[in-house]
């Protein structure tokens, strides 16, 4: 499993009930639901994933999060994943909302335009960066808008969302992030992971 | 239709009030079974069937001598695995293989009940087939699963006895017959009241059938349960054994003909009555008006899991109508996985050899079965 989903698990208390969007193959939802006694559901758009997370065992709705979140009482999960897919929304701010409807907590991670190969591949080559977490060319990415760690802070921050835990990844570890350092954690983390509130 | 045969039955003597306000008692309900119930009577599945399906859900139906209706998903090592679960499926009440029906007579006046039957609804029909649990001891199924008309039956059941599965598999379906719906069946009663053979219903006793009437709401119905990107392939503007069109009403294409098939093996097997009574238990059927309009509240009181499934060209029961079924779990929090499946066979999709959905089956049940 990927660091990635080990911090959002940690994030995470025993006995909650999760709502997992953009779920995929279901590997963070069978983490969360054998590791942690977590009441897991999940929202996936393709087919083919959906039907690899029945065979999983695990319950999930075929359904696109820009439509189908609305469906969901308010505050019917403790909390909401999205993991590295705010970027390809029409629009971020309706589904970052939706999430903060939905859940009394939404765990968000984006992958960092600031990271410093991404700064130094457009600055050198002049080219669309292309590196781990962005390994798609620019006429057939699925990113829509991207950001950085710093634009997504100064986002929260302006729509009074409260951020209980930021946190930087790169590779290996996961660091805190604060005010103090956001300007380099936003270069040397590949990923930012946040966990935030309305 | 044929009696001949020996039918499972249970003669149902407790008393079933029905929604239409009449009660029936000492009734037959004739069921088949495959596999068998274990020790903790913890794997039997409820097979509802559709408006014109039977009890013979799988291996040879020994009355029509053809393969029974879901055979490509119940069976030994198929989607509903009769190695391991016990399958149950009942002809419905109003039904016409064996179930109290409107072929039936009427032990009063000795005569064929015909139209003279009381409506019944998809309710009726699910508290009728409630008392197979007690037949076979069974305190709660292991799931409940139907497609189209099997679907409905699935939601009024789980909605009437909330405690009584584990899992509910609902296919194909919707909460609320819509106005195409109804407009389909009134097209077929009205094909089988047009034809003087029926007389009111009354043609049991004077040993003729409305075959006619019956073979034309049977055609009608029957395109409704495939797909036009379907049709096309299978039959196109293609000839039926002749060079060039006859310049006649003969079935000139082979779409003509098909229909004009299936409309007349159907009249063989499937009772005028029974076509009339049972299509109007679907179009009676909306759950949410149970329950005030509120869907949702048809549901509250169960802990089962559900898993909806819906296919890509079902126009008779689109993926929307099954979808408005999850959201209505969804507002209550209930435990609802949902998937579409991509299929050209159109509403029929179910019925037929389609992997994704029958991989999808199996791996629900077998998951859940687990746990």
């Amino acid at each position: 499993m990927k660091n990635e989903f080990k911090v959002i698990a940690d994030l995470i208390e025993k006995n909650k009930r999760v709502l997992d969007v953009g779920c995929a193959d279901g590997t963070l939802m069978k983490f969360l639901k054998d590791n942690k006694n977590i009441n897991i559901r999940g929202l996936e758009i393709s087919k083919e994933k959906v039907q690899t997370c029945i065979a999983k065992g695990l319950t999930v709705i075929e359904g696109n999060a820009e439509k189908d979140l609305k469906q969901f009482p308010d505050k019917s999960f403790d909390y909401v994943i999205l993991s590295q897919t705010l970027q390809a929304f029409l629009d971020p701010e309706v589904v970052i909302n939706e999430l903060l409807r939905v859940g009394k907590k939404a765990i968000v991670t984006i992958p960092n335009f600031g990271y410093w190969k991404v700064r130094l591949h457009l600055l050198t080559k002049g080219t669309m960066p292309i590196t781990k977490t962005l390994p798609d060319e620019w006429y057939n990415t699925p990113n829509l808008h991207m950001c950085t760690i710093k634009d997504f802070v100064h986002f929260a921050k302006s729509r009074n969302f409260k951020i209980f835990k930021s946190l930087a990844l790169n590779n290996q570890s996961a660091s805190i992030i604060n005010n103090s350092n956001l300007g380099i954690k936003n270069l040397i983390a590949d990923l930012g992971i946040f966990l935030i509130e309305k | 239709m044929n009696t001949e045969i020996n039918l499972k039955t249970l003669i149902v003597k407790e008393p079933l009030k029905l929604d239409c306000g009449k009660t029936i008692n000492d009734f037959p309900i004739a069921y088949e079974t495959y596999g068998s119930l274990n020790k903790k009577k913890d794997n039997a599945i409820l097979v509802f069937h559709a408006l014109t399906g039977d009890q013979f859900v799988t291996g040879l139906n020994p009355i029509t001598n053809k393969e029974g209706w879901w055979s490509f998903a119940v069976g030994p090592g198929k989607a509903i695995d009769t190695n391991k679960y016990f399958v149950i499926c009942s002809n419905v009440i109003g039904g016409c293989m064996g179930s109290f029906g409107p072929s039936h007579k009427n032990p009063d006046t000795q005569k064929t009940y015909g139209t003279n039957f009381p409506v019944l609804t998809i309710n009726d029909m699910v508290n009728a087939q409630y008392n197979l649990l007690n037949h076979f001891g069974i305190n709660k199924l292991f799931s409940i699963v139907g497609g189209s008309m099997g679907g409905m039956q699935v939601l009024q059941f789980i909605s009437n006895f909330p405690d009584k599965a584990k899992t509910v598999i609902p296919i194909a379906c919707t909460s609320s017959h819509s106005a195409q719906n109804i407009a389909f069946n009134e097209l077929g009663r009205q094909a089988i009241a047009s034809d003087s053979n029926w007389d009111e219903g009354n043609y049991n006793d004077k040993n003729i059938i409305p075959n006619k009437g019956l073979a034309v709401a049977r055609m009608a119905a029957h395109i409704t349960y495939l797909s036009k990107k379907g049709l096309q392939e299978k039959f196109g503007r293609k000839l039926q054994e002749r060079e060039d069109i006859k310049f006649s009403f003969d079935a000139d294409f082979q779409i003509e003909s098909y229909l004009r098939y299936q409309g007349s093996v159907f009249v063989d097997r499937f009772d005028a009555n029974s076509y009339l009574y049972i299509t109007r238990a679907m179009d009676y059927f909306d759950l949410g008006k149970q329950f005030k309009g509120n869907l949702s509240e048809a549901f509250k009181e169960t802990k089962a899991k559900f898993f909806i499934i819906s296919f890509t060209s079902d126009w008779l029961y689109p993926t929307q109508e099954n979808k408005d079924i999850v959201i209505a779990l969804n507002a209550i929090g209930a435990d609802v996985g949902f998937v579409e499946i991509e299929s050209d066979k159109g509403h029929d999709s179910f019925l037929l050899d389609v992997p994704d959905f029958l991989n999808s089956l199996k791996n629900f049940l077998d998951k859940s079965y687990e746990e």
